[in-house]
């Protein structure tokens, strides 16, 4: 719980920075709040309900919002060099700290009011900061397209609350569970409108098929600092609070929703992958693939049993090597390219460490061993083969194969021998910042027991 | 702990390489020699009986059921031989190609390949196994992918997806498999052979096939081998050596130890199905072979052949096929490692691969042309030569198995004869012809490469006892558990 308030008031603080002129000193303040913050988090187990009942830190929550955190203070490392050289440092940090209090609710609500509010905050923030290259149509068209889904995505999941509050009588999960499993009082049929509503809404959030196509549009134009926190931070809190919903309150009526995410599941798979393939720019090839990563993890959802370790692995993985990918795409931003294809062209050459790091990330996504990409994967499978799907375990290799081809493109054209001449040179810390990812992409992968905490 | 050390070994040596940077070959080598040297101590100190030695077994993953449980027997310790024996002679070969991007990164990619070979070759738990088996692959493609030839690019990543979909396969049948395991479930090879074992004939038959694909498209077996000929021709020699010497090994070992005592009934019931591909691939290459003209694909396909009667051999299911099988690994190994060798040498001399364009060598390279001439002798498999052994072994067990596959596999040693020879003349008999003319004979370094190799054929040729010997109690103990299990009434 108090991870909330250090955060918030992280978030203040940067809005004062502007008024008393420490601007200079604000970043290295944020990253050391961050550092107060993970172990806030982490040693915030069992505060219990907080806010008259509205959030509850139990283990899950604990642990979720310890990982979004701990990403979080790599992101604002990573992103160092595009705040810096900003005007509008303080209320761009500001949006992004708010964002994260969003999303650490997201982890701990127990109440369906506080998973409309962390929705909301966590997303009002992304509106303004996709569009935060004013100047840029694709940054502008970014914004209002994530803008109108965003909207969108809420009004389903507005109408699923109301829905099921009718249907309950109830805001908190609790309620709602009890009334799920009470035979004496049959649920009446609009709640499972209701659930499904919900279900779209929450689905718009983490990007599954069909609700996807805001995706690529929106992480292409973003910048690129802002697609990373989409593609880590809001996955990771958004798929928090699909398992809470789903794999807690809503266990019970499994029959209503577990055939939807199954068929969501396969499309996911399938289509992401396919689509993939034929991108040209990275950041959609990455869109794509973050696409697919949420199919991946559906597949623990559908899967069933005791799945939120898990996925906390998969998430925590799939973050790093996504970290990795965007500070190279940063990099090569930064020194006045674009992220097509060919301006990855022959990358080894100009940057062998930007070249190293985009191939192990491009690996571990891809799901090759050693790394954390193919143990979380190789878990997912053996859920799948546990639980009898050994069906959807088939179209989970097939769609990785695909992934294999996308994300070796990407590969192969970095240490092709075209391309320009001009090197790039990056800074020490942001050397650092991808040893240490890299390192965690292997270690993760090697010594998955030192990381089950659920 | 000394299996651990072949392991980590050139491990640490890659990181020690990648990170000084200078002198990237020299210290490569000498890596390599260390690990050498290591796996004398090992073969020295080495028992020749059935059971598993040097093994090491600790904790890794113990949520899943996994252990990092290492050992060798016979079987093994051959093949872990046939690594460290060859990679000093890789090395030492690639020393040429001086004018090498990025040395460090090279010789790294091939000690990591080196770590991930061992590691298959000694792996007992089946996720280690797993690991290992696709560890060695990422080096060996980016060993194509940087220092390749034309369109290796597109080559090298079908190659790639090839042998993942092969293996993502195994992987399958491996979980499969870990989820039967009695009690707590365990990737341990034991486990996984009573799982297996206790499967009804139906499901075995599945997972037969699984394994078998993988390790199929690794040799490779007909028809999975389509990927192969090209991957040959557009990577460097280094790697081609890697794939046709050593990697295609993985593939004869994993039928040896996870294929066939994991699965008996499966084995029974389409060992014959898997032999009548072999038997075809045999000859289907060595009618391809015959119309060559690039010398590194001929071999290419020479290979293909050869590895396709080493597999028919091993579903025969008898002790002279299996131990002929061993032999040939070996004869293999090195007889490829010297035929691609000798043909770089050429290649960087005169830039061809085309054998019309040659002609003559032995006029002008006395040395080349005898040692290319013996290591050929040893790939045809003249008596006294290694590749004698070998398939004097195989085709004789084909041959107790049913004489039809005894008599075609035959053909190819004729077959092989005719394309071998017809290489031999084509590139260094007859008149000296334009490329050939001014050709340097053998350098001390490409001696100090071949010499060992010639060596090496002929010895085991005359006299492989002691090699026969440190695998034949592995050997006949994992015949007559499979056998055993085959005669029990169900």
């Amino acid at each position: 719980m108090y991870v909330i308030y250090i955060i918030c008031a992280l978030g203040i603080v940067s809005l004062l920075a502007e008024i008393f002129n420490f601007k200079k000193a604000l970043l290295p303040i944020i990253i050391i709040g961050l550092i107060a913050a993970i172990v806030a988090s982490a040693f915030g187990e069992n505060t219990g309900l907080a806010f008259s009942g509205m959030v509850s830190f139990d283990r899950f929550s604990v642990v979720y919002s310890t990982l979004i955190v701990t990403i979080a203070f790599f992101w604002f490392w990573m992103a160092y060099s595009y705040f810096h050289n900003r005007l509008n440092l303080t209320d761009q940090s500001a949006l992004v700290l708010f964002s994260i209090v969003g999303a650490v609710i997201l982890t701990a609500f127990a109440n369906m009011a506080m998973l409309f509010l962390g929705i909301e905050i966590l997303s009002i923030a992304l509106y303004a900061l996709a569009g935060s290259k004013k100047n840029n149509l694709f940054s502008t068209e970014s914004s209002f397209k994530y803008f109108l889904m965003g909207s969108f995505a809420t009004g389903f999941l507005l109408m699923g609350i109301a829905l099921v509050y009718g249907a309950t009588g109830s805001f908190e999960l609790s309620a709602i569970q009890s009334a799920t499993t009470n035979a004496a009082h049959p649920l009446p049929s609009f709640f499972y409108v209701g659930v499904l509503l919900i279900l779209v809404g929450i689905s718009f959030k983490v990007s599954v098929v069909p609700f996807h196509f805001w995706a690529p549009d929106v992480y292409e134009g973003a910048p690129t600092p802002i697609t990373a926190f989409m593609s880590t931070i809001v996955k990771m809190a958004a798929f928090a609070a699909l398992l809470r919903l789903f794999t807690v309150c809503f266990a019970a009526v499994s029959f209503t929703w577990l055939v939807v995410f199954y068929v969501m599941c396969v499309l996911t798979l399938i289509v992401s992958s396919v689509t993939a393939v034929y991108q040209s720019n990275v950041k959609r090839i990455l869109a794509y693939s973050s696409v697919g990563h949420a199919g991946y993890i559906l597949i623990a959802i559908v899967s069933g049993g005791n799945v939120g370790g898990l996925v906390l692995y998969y998430l925590a993985g799939y973050a790093v090597a996504s970290l990795i990918a965007f500070a190279v795409i940063h990099q090569i931003e930064e020194s006045g390219r674009t992220v097509f294809l060919s301006d990855f062209q022959g990358l080894f050459r100009k940057n062998p460490l930007l070249a190293v790091s985009m191939t192990i990330a491009l690996l571990s996504l891809a799901g090759i061993p050693p790394l954390t990409g193919f143990f979380g994967k190789y878990l997912l499978l053996t859920q799948a083969i546990r639980s009898g799907h050994l069906a959807l375990a088939l179209v989970a290799i097939f769609a990785s194969l695909i992934g294999v081809y996308y994300y070796f493109k990407v590969i192969i054209v970095m240490y092709s021998t075209a391309g320009d001449d001009r090197l790039i040179t990056i800074t020490t810390a942001q050397k650092v910042l991808l040893f240490m990812l890299m390192a965690l992409v292997v270690v993760l992968g090697v010594f998955p027991d030192w990381f089950t905490f659920l | 702990m000394l299996t651990i050390f072949l392991i980590a070994w050139p491990l640490i040596a890659a990181i020690i390489i990648a990170v000084v940077k200078q002198h990237a070959r020299t210290l490569a080598l000498a890596a390599s020699l260390i690990e050498l040297a290591a796996s004398m101590v090992m073969v020295t100190s080495f028992t020749p009986d059935a059971s598993i030695q040097f093994s090491v077994d600790l904790p890794w993953i113990a949520s899943a059921g996994i252990r990092f449980n290492v050992g060798v027997d016979g079987i093994s310790l051959l093949l872990v031989l046939l690594t460290t024996v060859l990679m000093p002679l890789i090395i030492l070969a690639s020393f040429t190609t001086a004018q090498l991007k990025n040395p460090s990164a090279f010789y790294s990619l091939i000690l990591i390949m080196q770590m991930a070979l061992v590691g298959v070759f000694v792996a007992l738990d089946g996720f280690l196994f797993y690991i290992f088996w696709e560890m060695a692959l990422i080096p060996i493609y980016f060993i194509c992918l940087l220092w390749g030839g034309d369109d290796r690019a597109r080559i090298t990543l079908k190659f790639f997806i090839y042998t993942l979909a092969g293996s993502l396969l195994m992987l399958i049948a491996m979980v499969y498999l870990y989820f039967h395991t009695p009690g707590i479930h365990r990737f341990d090879i034991q486990s996984l052979y009573e799982a297996g074992r206790a499967l009804p004939i139906g499901e075995q038959s599945i997972l037969f096939w699984a394994f078998f694909i993988a390790f199929a498209i690794k040799m490779p077996v007909f028809p999975f081998h389509t990927w192969q000929p090209d991957t040959y021709q557009v990577a460097p020699t280094t790697g081609t050596v890697l794939l046709s010497a050593i990697m295609l090994k993985m593939g004869i070992y994993g039928v040896i130890r996870w294929l066939m005592p994991m699965v008996p009934l499966g084995l029974q019931e389409w060992g014959t199905t898997a032999m009548v591909l072999s038997v075809v691939g045999v000859v289907y290459a060595s009618v391809i072979a015959l119309i060559q003209k690039n010398n590194k694909r001929l071999i290419a396909y020479s290979s293909i052949a050869h590895v396709g009667l080493i597999s028919a051999g091993l579903f025969t299911m008898n002790s002279i096929g299996w131990q002929g099988a061993m032999v040939q690994m070996l004869s293999h190994g090195l007889t490829v490692f010297g035929l691609f060798y000798v043909i770089e040498i050429i290649h960087q001399r005169k830039a061809t691969h085309t054998m019309n364009e040659l002609g003559g060598i032995r006029s002008v390279a006395p040395k080349l042309s005898t040692v290319f001439l013996i290591i050929l002798l040893g790939s045809i498999a003249l008596p006294f030569t290694s590749g004698f052994v070998g398939e004097f072994l195989l085709i004789n067990s084909l041959v107790q198995y049913q004489i039809v596959f005894g008599a075609v596999a035959g053909l190819t040693t004729i077959l092989g004869a005719v394309y071998m020879l017809r290489a031999f003349q084509k590139m260094m008999l007859g008149e000296s012809k334009g490329a050939s003319v001014e050709f340097a004979d053998l350098s001390a370094r490409e001696k100090w490469v071949l010499y060992p190799v010639v060596v090496l054929v002929i010895v085991l040729g005359i006299y492989p006892t002691p090699l026969l010997s440190l695998s034949e109690a592995a050997i006949n103990n994992l015949l007559y558990t499979i056998n055993d299990y085959l005669t029990l009434p169900k």
